[in-house]
């Protein structure tokens, strides 16, 4: 719907962004070049890395990253080019005459060890005591290149203090190679420009305005930067040696939640190509480990349905029928902490669009700590939640001092994907042989509808298949329950249903067409907030934003590496799961309407589900003090 | 003003310091046409005074031949090269030559504006600069459409640089004036095509302009004629250090050192830094050499050393800049210019082996062939050449050579 591609790319690298004609055969919009003994024919524009991956030519790189606008900084990838007087970077260069190129003389291999080399000179510490041993493109390089010594010598002491203060990033500069990714990710990638390099020359580092701490800044905690760090320079906050403790203690019950983005994606931690679920064999996993009780995060995302839609519902009979000025429409989605925390900073004046529904994680604390520990009998005080999340942000939203509403802190720890599978490779497990088992009760399987949350789209296409139920008492009409105009990556997305038939009770909805936008990456909920702010969302019902890119599936505690085609087929593992359950509709989730009947007695958005599933928000602004 | 006068009539030289009236090289422009401008150019063989000698018509060529509906025209006077100071000569002296070469620029190429980025440590000359670009307007020089032609109208904006050496880069100085970071672009894409703002721009060097009304004037022909084959006409030399009389000459290209350095009357010479910082060091065996784009190149700087230096001393401090100046954005430049600089060190402490010298040699060549822009490809030439050509000095006479073997 929004196209803004290319104005989100830096000036300086506009020219790469060359119309390459859909045609490939089409006069004039193809040149040949000769990269070694290969000719090959590539459209304009191409880069000479683009080019020799095509086929099947490998060129080193490490500043180099498929979601991110083109850097050119580390130098790793240099190559020959016939009549140019020094070498050129691959993945800058683009092909608009026929050259030839040589990716493996002696020249290249010479400055490609050097600049390793010199990385490496820089590089604090030594890869047995760091925790991307193994998963580290330094360290790959290093290997593929051959270095067995420290030619130009070793860093022996580090030269900058790490930042622990957020609750979600750490940021160890002395593991940075100034590769910039994490700055192309701030401010391109997600445009919220926290991280920027500072000073000049030696001294050039990554900070964040006048080298506050994390915590203290704009950040927003999604943890993208963390996704693309090639190095252990930025990891999340991690609690597992809390958490183990908390194992290890006979009078602590741990129970942990797991949603369905790490499910999809904890495979890769073990080496599985991306696309296969392992929720069954995590289940098993997670008892091995010593968790007393596994429960699944989309049971209470079926109740995030039942609670939001029900605020939606209210929402719009207040504004059709009650006419009241003050109800504020469209409704935005709450889930995603990452998302809260934006609109907190840089739009707090429509704070009030936002649901007052907490997040499917952290509902699921206050109930354990209530409703669970009472039906189990078991003092609160005794249990500790762990919730596995593809987040960061995660982290720092259950530390929000507005999430003690069960009396306690509803969920003790935000666990990352990658924390997870460290948590059961130490407990000596390989996951994907581990024999499959099924989610423990009061709260058991929860619906499809639920599971889908963990891609962009998912939260909006779960709330129509109840909403439009709710409305006109039929099912959404789509095909198997499958609503397209939801699915899909595109950056921001738009549709509506029309509402008629309407069963008694939404008389008042009839003939309306119920419009909903979606956005992943706050790079989107800008444009969808700019758009609200100009007023051209006024007939816009519902709005859904995930502050990541591809939504959960691609959140920043997921498995490194990540880009979109592995985002795609994280998505593909989860609609494919999806399309298998018995019971793919929140309100037909049978332990949520459990939970209504014996619990939370005066339904949704009721008293009692106002005290523990609902929350509100804080006037951030942009100001750092 | 009488002051410049006797100033301006203390210099003289073939080219630039030659005889000029205000405003006679727009005039001749303006009746000669692009094409014909661009032919003289081209028949000058006017090659970039900034150092890296780039022909000039075919930038303008380049740029011109772009159907972009703007495009812009930068003086680049960000003159930062240690011992250069001959662009502050031109702003101060000859400020008619510079802007009328960037009018001259804007009319070949289609730009209606032209900005000159001043190194930050010039503010002073700001005022000046901003009096003269007033006095062009008063004479139609400047502005809605030039000299009465209705088809070309140009402005020119001053705009401070913040005193980073390596904004003297094109594309760095672009990014300055575009408000980011002094931070070398990748090229391609060439500023021609992606310049200032993503549109053509054409950066040239002060003295490259300069040089420009001279040559619509009298014709690429008569330009020629001073220089060689492959350096045609003359250059304006910062000539510093050890001599009786430093200052700013223009000599034709092709003079050799050792009649430059009888021109600026040094005795006991036993070295010539040509090219600044990130030029090479020449020994007094080397001092046949011509300045020229074939032979010894150099943006105009040159430093000379007598007998009483310590080359060592020399080189660390070159590196010593290397390492402050540098972007730090890439891995050669930024790593690399710090480890050349700790051999320099541990050359004083006597403390290295001859491996690990060459080691870094082999470092500062793909320093040269792998760095971004120019700063980080040239600033290892000192280190190589100063190393290579007063080896004896530095490792043998002084006793440093104990290690050798």
């Amino acid at each position: 719907m929004v196209k803004r591609e290319n104005e989100r790319i830096p000036v300086s690298q506009q020219a790469h962004v060359v119309d390459k004609p859909k045609d490939l055969t089409n006069i004039g919009g193809t040149v040949s070049v000769q990269i070694n003994e290969k000719k090959i024919t590539v459209p304009l524009g191409t880069t000479i890395l683009e080019a020799c991956q095509l086929n099947q030519i490998h060129i080193p790189t490490l500043c180099h990253h498929p979601d991110l606008c083109i850097a050119g900084v580390c130098r790793v990838c240099v190559v020959e080019v016939e009549k140019m007087r020094t070498l050129q970077t691959a993945c800058s260069f683009p092909i608009m005459s026929p050259i030839k190129i040589k990716t493996s003389t002696e020249m290249v291999r010479k400055a490609r060890r050097h600049i390793i080399d010199l990385l490496l000179s820089e590089h604090y510490g030594e890869c047995y005591s760091c925790f991307r041993n193994g998963n580290c493109e330094l360290q790959n390089l290093a290997k593929e290149y051959g270095v067995d010594n420290y030619t130009f010598g070793h860093v022996q002491s580090p030269r900058y203090e790490v930042d622990n203060s957020s609750a979600a990033v750490v940021r160890d500069m002395n593991k940075c190679v100034l590769c910039k990714r994490c700055v192309r990710t701030c401010i391109d990638f997600q445009e919220v420009g926290v991280l920027e390099a500072i000073d000049r020359g030696h001294d050039t580092h990554v900070g964040t305005f006048l080298d506050k701490p994390l915590a203290d800044v704009v950040c927003i905690n999604c943890g993208q930067c963390i996704n693309r760090c090639p190095t252990a320079a930025l990891r999340a906050n991690d609690p597992s040696d809390e958490i183990w403790t908390a194992i290890d203690d006979p009078k602590k019950h741990v129970v942990i939640q797991t949603a369905p983005s790490p499910r999809a994606a904890i495979g890769e931690e073990f080496g599985q190509e991306p696309g296969k679920s392992f929720t069954g064999e995590l289940n098993t996993a997670l008892r091995r480990i010593g968790f007393d009780r596994v429960f699944d995060t989309n049971f209470t995302a079926d109740l995030t349905i039942m609670e939001e839609g029900t605020e939606l519902l209210t929402r719009l009979k207040k504004a059709l029928v009650d006419k009241d000025q003050s109800v504020k429409l469209p409704q935005f989605t709450s889930c995603s902490p990452g998302w809260v925390k934006y609109i907190e900073h840089f739009y707090p004046e429509y704070l009030d669009y936002l649901s007052t529904a907490k997040s499917p994680q952290q509902m699921f604390g206050a109930l354990i700590k209530t409703f669970y520990a009472k039906e189990e009998n078991i003092d609160p005080a005794d249990i500790v939640t762990v919730a596995l999340m593809p987040c960061a942000a995660k982290k720092f939203e259950c530390n929000r001092p507005e999430m003690y509403d069960s009396g306690f802190k509803d969920v003790d720890y935000g666990l990352t994907t990658r924390e997870m599978a460290k948590m059961i490779r130490e407990a000596g497990i390989y996951l994907p042989e581990m024999p499959k088992s099924q989610f423990d009760d009061p709260f058991g399987d929860a619906s499809g509808a639920g599971l889908i949350f963990g891609a962009t789209g998912g939260v909006m296409e779960a709330a129509l298949r109840t909403a439009y139920e709710l409305i006109t008492g039929r099912e959404v009409p789509f095909e198997n329950l499958i609503i397209e105009p939801c699915r899909g990556f595109e950056g921001v997305k738009q549709a509506s249903v029309k509402l008629e038939n309407c069963v008694e009770q939404y008389k008042f909805l009839e003939g309306v067409e119920l419009k909903f936008v979606v956005a992943h990456g706050t790079a989107n909920a800008k444009i969808v907030m700019e758009m609200l702010k100009n007023g051209e969302l006024n007939d816009v019902h519902f709005v859904e934003v995930m502050a990541c890119p591809g939504g959960c599936l691609g959140g920043g505690g997921q498995p490194i590496p990540t880009s979109a085609e592995i985002r795609k087929k994280r998505a593909e593992a989860i609609y494919e799961e999806e399309a298998t359950l018995p019971i793919r509709k929140s309100h037909e989730n049978t332990h949520v309407t459990y939970l209504y009947e014996k619990f939370l007695t005066d339904g949704p958005c009721g008293k009692l589900s106002h005290k523990l599933l609902h929350t509100h928000y804080v006037k951030r602004g942009k100001y750092i003090s | 003003m009488e002051l410049e006068k006797i100033k301006k009539k203390m210099r003289s030289g073939p080219v630039l310091f030659s005889e000029y009236k205000l405003g006679e090289g727009v005039k001749k422009a303006l009746q000669l046409g692009r094409e014909n401008i661009l032919f003289e150019l081209k028949d000058s063989g006017l090659k970039g005074r900034g150092g890296a000698g780039f022909p000039t018509a075919t930038k303008w060529m380049l740029s011109g031949a772009s159907l972009s509906d703007k495009k812009f025209i930068v003086c680049n006077a960000d003159e930062g090269e240690p011992g250069t100071f001959k662009d502050r000569v031109l702003l101060l002296e000859y400020p008619e030559l510079v802007f009328e070469g960037m009018i001259i620029g804007g009319y070949t190429i289609g730009a209606k504006e032209g900005i000159l980025y001043l190194r930050g440590e010039y503010e002073y000359i700001l005022k000046s600069l901003e009096d003269f670009l007033e006095m062009l307007r008063k004479d139609k020089l400047l502005g809605n459409n030039i000299l009465g032609n209705e088809n070309f109208s140009f402005n020119i904006t001053i705009r401070l640089g913040s005193g980073a050496y390596v904004c003297g880069e094109e594309t760095a100085l672009i990014e300055s004036l575009e408000g980011y970071r002094g931070e070398p672009r990748n090229r391609p894409p060439y500023p021609v095509n992606t310049g200032y703002l993503g549109h053509p721009t054409v950066v040239n060097n002060v003295e490259t302009l300069a040089s420009v009304p001279h040559i619509i004037l009298k014709g690429g022909e008569w330009f020629k004629k001073h220089g060689t084959d492959k350096s045609t006409g003359s250059k304006l030399f910062s000539v510093s250090g050890d001599c009786d009389k430093p200052g700013v000459y223009e000599l034709p290209w092709g003079t050799s050192i050792a009649e430059l350095l009888k021109v600026v009357e040094a005795k006991n010479t036993k070295a010539v830094q040509v090219g600044g910082a990130s030029g090479i060091c020449l020994p007094k065996s080397q001092f046949n050499r011509v300045l020229g784009y074939e032979d010894a190149a150099t943006g105009g700087s040159i430093i000379v050393f007598n007998e009483s230096r310590n080359m060592l001393k020399v080189l660390k401090n070159f590196m010593e800049f290397f390492v402050e100046e540098s972007c730090g954005q890439c891995t050669p430049c930024r790593i690399g210019n710090i480890k050349l600089l700790e051999a320099i060190e541990k050359i004083e402490n006597n403390d290295f082996t001859f491996s690990y010298i060459n080691n870094l040699k082999e470092l500062g060549r793909t320093m040269q062939l792998a760095s971004k822009c120019g700063l980080g490809q040239s600033s290892p030439n000192s280190f190589i050449s100063i190393l290579e050509n007063f080896k004896d000095e530095i490792f043998g006479l002084n006793g440093k050579g104990k290690n050798n073997g």
